[in-house]
C-alpha cells in the first residue's frame, strides 16, 4: 500500500464516456493480485474524497498502471482532461482481489463483467491465460456503442456479449445470457464484476459454487479500512464487512448485495 | 526547546496535532504510511459498551470543500477495544498519548465506558462525545441540553480516572450554555467542533444521497464555523480546547491556536491524504517563522491574555 504521485503517460478515449488512463510510478511494481483496486485524489481542491478505480493491466517493467473508467460526474471528468505530464496522488494497491491461488493449467474459469466493472477482470484475463488458465468471458452492455476492449478480451479467450438493446451479440440482460449458454458447462471458478443486477444474477446462479467470486462497489471516505463507510451487511446480517478492506471481492453468497 | 510543545490537562504533547475521532479508526492502516509516534496523539473512534452496526449506507457523500457522514457510531465494542485495538497502539507506540472518544445511547452506557476505558494506561484522556448528530439517541441529545450535558459530565467525571473534554456539538444557537454547563460539572476541557447537520438530494432518485437521509458536514466547508465557535467558547471560558474543524494546513492549525485552541485536531483532510497529519508537523515551524511565531505555548499564553 503506497501513497504516490504518479505521472499521466496516456490518455485514451474508448467510448463516447469511457476512458483509458495509464500512469506511471512505483506504484506499478507492487505485487498486485487483479481485483485490487488504487485511490485517486481529483486534482482539484474542492473535491476532498478520493475516487476509487479498478486496476485494468499493469506493465511493472515499464512502471506503468492502466485504469478505465466513465465519466458519471464531476470528478471523473476532470480526470477525462488530465495531459500527458500531469501528476495524480493515487493510493494503492488496495483491497483484496480474486483468488486464483488454487487454479491449475488447463482448469477453465468463466469471467462475468458488465460496462465499467471490466477493467478489474480484463487484468484478471490477461494473468490468468500467462498461467495456461482457459478463460471465457461473458460481457454485458447496454448497446453496442458501449463496448470497449473487445479486441483485448478476444484475444484471451472466447467471449460471448450480451446487450439489452441487442445490438450486438445476445439480446437480453447477462443472466439470461448465462441461462442461454452457461447452464451446463462447468467451471472451475467464476468471476464477475459490474452493476448490481448482474452481481444479483450471479450470486443467485452460482451461490454453492466452492469459486465463485463478485467484486462490490460502495461509496468510501478513507479506503483503507478506518472510517466505516463503505459497509455492506453479510447475507446472514451478522456481521458487516469493509468494502475496501475486506473486499471488493467477495465469494457469492456471502454478503447482502 | 521544542517550539511545537504544548501542554493540556492529562497530555503533554510534543506538538499540537493529532487525528480526530472517527477519521482514523484506531490508526493500524494508517501505520502503513507513517510512524504514528511522530504524532502529538491520537484521538481513536468512538467506544460504546457494546458493539455498533451503525447507519445504513450509503454513509458519506461529497459536497463543495466538504463532506456529509453518517456512520452512526459503529465501533468493535469497548471489550474489542481494550483488549485488541488499545494494546496494539500500546505495544508499537508506548509513548503516544490516546485520547478515547466515548459515546453511548444513555447515561450509564457513557459511564462504564469511562470507568473501564480511563484504567488502560495508554489512555490519558478521554473525549466525551456529546454530539454525534448521525444517531437517535445519546449523541447530540445530551449536547444540545444544558442539564443533560451537566449531569451527563458530572457522573462520568466522577468515574473517570484521566481528565475529561467534552466535545461540543455546533448544532446550537448558544454554543456557550453547553460549554458552562459542562465546566461547571468538571470538565478539564473542551474538543471543538463536532460536525455540522447537513442534506443531500441524490437527483436522479429524488431521494436523500445518505441512508440516513442526514449527516454530519465536515471539511474546509466548516472551517470558519469552528473558528468563530471556539473563539467564542475562548472568550467564556478558561478551559483549554482541542480544536478541530477543516483543518488541512499548518495554516490552518495556527488559525485554530489563534482562535483559542491548544491542540489540534485533524479529520477529514486523513481521507484527501493520509499522511496530512505528518505533513502538517512538518510544515508548522517554517509556517510559524513566517508568521513571527516563537513557539505555540508562547502563542497560546499570549491568546489567553489578549483573545482576538
Ligand atoms: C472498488 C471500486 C472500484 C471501481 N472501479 C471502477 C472502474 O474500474 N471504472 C469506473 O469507471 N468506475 C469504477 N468505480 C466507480 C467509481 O469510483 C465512480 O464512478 C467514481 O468515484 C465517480 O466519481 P465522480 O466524481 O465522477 O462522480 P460523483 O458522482 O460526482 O462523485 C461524488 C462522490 O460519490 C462517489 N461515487 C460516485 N459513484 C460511485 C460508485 N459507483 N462507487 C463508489 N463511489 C462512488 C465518488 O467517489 C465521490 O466521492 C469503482 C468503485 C469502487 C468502489
Ligand atoms: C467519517 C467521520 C466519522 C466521524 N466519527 C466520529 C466519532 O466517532 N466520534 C466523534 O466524536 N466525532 C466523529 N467525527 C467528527 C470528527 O471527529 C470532527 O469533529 C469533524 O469531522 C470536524 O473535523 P474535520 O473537518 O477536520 O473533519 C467523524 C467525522 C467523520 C468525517
Ligand atoms: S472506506 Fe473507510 S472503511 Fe472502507
Amino acid at each position: 500500500m503506497l501513497q504516490e504521485k504518479l505521472t499521466v503517460c496516456r490518455q485514451r478515449q474508448l467510448t463516447a464516456d469511457v476512458f483509458e488512463l495509464t500512469l506511471q510510478g512505483k506504484m506499478a511494481t507492487i505485487a498486485q493480485q487483479a481485483g485490487q483496486f488504487v485511490d485517486v485524489l481529483v486534482p482539484d481542491q474542492r473535491y476532498l474524497l478520493r475516487r476509487p478505480f479498478g486496476i485494468t493491466q499493469v506493465d511493472a517493467a515499464k512502471q506503468q498502471l492502466t485504469l478505465i473508467y466513465r465519466t458519471v460526474g464531476q470528478g471523473t471528468s476532470i480526470l477525462s482532461q488530465l495531459k500527458v505530464g500531469a501528476n495524480l496522488d493515487t493510493l494503492g494497491p488496495l483491497g483484496n482481489g480474486f483468488p486464483t491461488e488454487f487454479l491449475q493449467t488447463k482448469q477453465h474459469v468463466l469471467i462475468i463483467g458488465g460496462g465499467t466493472g471490466i477493467p478489474p477482470l480484463y487484468n484478471l484475463a490477461q494473468q490468468l491465460v500467462a498461467r495456461g488458465v482457459q478463460v471465457t468471458s461473458a460481457i454485458g452492455f447496454g448497446t453496442q456503442k458501449q463496448i470497449f476492449y473487445e479486441a483485448e478480451f478476444r484475444a484471451l479467450g472466447a467471449v460471448h456479449y450480451a446487450t439489452d438493446d441487442g445490438s450486438y451479440g445476445f439480446h437480453g440482460h447477462i443472466g439470461l445470457l448465462l441461462d442461454a449458454e452457461f447452464a451446463t458447462t462447468h467451471f472451475d471458478a467464476i468471476y464477475a464484476c459490474g452493476p448490481r443486477g448482474l452481481l444479483l444474477a450471479v450470486n443467485n446462479r452460482y451461490r454453492e459454487h466452492p469459486h465463485a467470486y463478485i467484486s462490490l462497489e460502495s461509496r468510501m471516505a478513507c479506503g483503507v479500512g478506518e472510517c466505516y463507510a463503505c459497509v455492506v451487511p453479510a447475507e446472514d446480517q451478522q456481521a458487516l464487512y469493509k468494502v475496501c478492506d475486506d473486499g471488493p471481492v467477495f465469494a457469492t453468497g456471502k454478503v447482502a448485495i | 526547546m521544542n517550539r511545537l510543545a504544548v501542554e493540556l490537562p492529562g497530555l503533554k504533547l510534543k506538538n499540537p496535532i493529532m487525528p480526530a475521532s472517527g477519521c482514523f479508526g484506531f490508526g493500524q492502516r494508517y501505520a502503513a504510511f507513517y510512524d504514528l509516534n511522530q504524532l502529538g496523539a491520537i484521538i481513536i473512534k468512538a467506544a460504546t459498551v457494546t458493539p455498533r452496526t451503525g447507519n445504513p449506507t450509503p454513509r458519506v457523500a461529497e459536497t463543495t470543500s466538504g463532506m456529509l457522514n453518517a456512520i452512526g457510531l459503529q465501533n468493535p465494542g469497548l471489550t474489542a477495544i481494550m483488549t485488541e485495538k488499545l494494546p496494539w497502539l500500546a505495544e508499537r507506540y508506548p509513548d503516544l498519548p490516546v485520547i478515547a472518544n466515548v459515546a453511548g445511547a444513555k447515561e450509564s452506557d457513557y459511564v462504564t465506558v469511562c470507568q473501564q476505558i480511563s484504567t488502560v494506561p495508554n489512555v490519558k484522556a478521554i473525549e466525551l462525545n456529546i454530539s454525534c448528530p448521525n444517531v437517535a439517541h445519546g449523541g447530540m441529545e445530551f449536547g444540545t441540553d444544558p442539564e443533560a450535558a451537566y449531569a451527563l459530565t458530572k457522573a462520568c467525571c466522577a468515574v473517570s480516572q484521566v481528565p475529561l473534554y467534552v466535545k461540543l456539538s455546533p448544532n446550537m444557537t448558544d454554543i456557550r450554555v453547553i460549554a458552562r454547563a459542562v465546566e461547571a460539572a468538571g470538565a478539564a476541557g473542551f474538543t471543538m467542533i463536532n460536525t455540522l447537520v447537513g442534506m443531500q438530494i441524490d437527483l436522479k432518485t429524488r431521494q436523500p444521497l445518505l441512508g440516513n437521509r442526514t449527516g454530519g458536514l465536515s471539511g474546509p466547508a466548516i472551517k470558519p464555523v469552528a473558528v468563530r465557535l471556539i473563539n467564542q467558547v475562548h472568550q467564556s471560558s478558561r478551559l483549554p480546547i482541542i480544536g478541530m474543524g477543516g483543518v488541512m494546513s499548518a495554516e490552518d492549525t495556527l488559525e485554530l491556536i489563534m482562535a483559542g485552541a491548544s491542540a489540534v485536531a485533524v479529520g477529514t483532510a486523513n481521507f484527501s491524504n493520509p499522511q496530512a497529519c505528518p505533513d502538517i508537523i512538518k510544515a508548522l515551524p517554517q509556517t510559524m517563522d513566517r508568521y513571527q511565531i516563537k513557539d505555540l505555548t508562547s502563542l497560546i499564553q499570549e491568546m489567553a491574555v489578549t483573545p482576538v
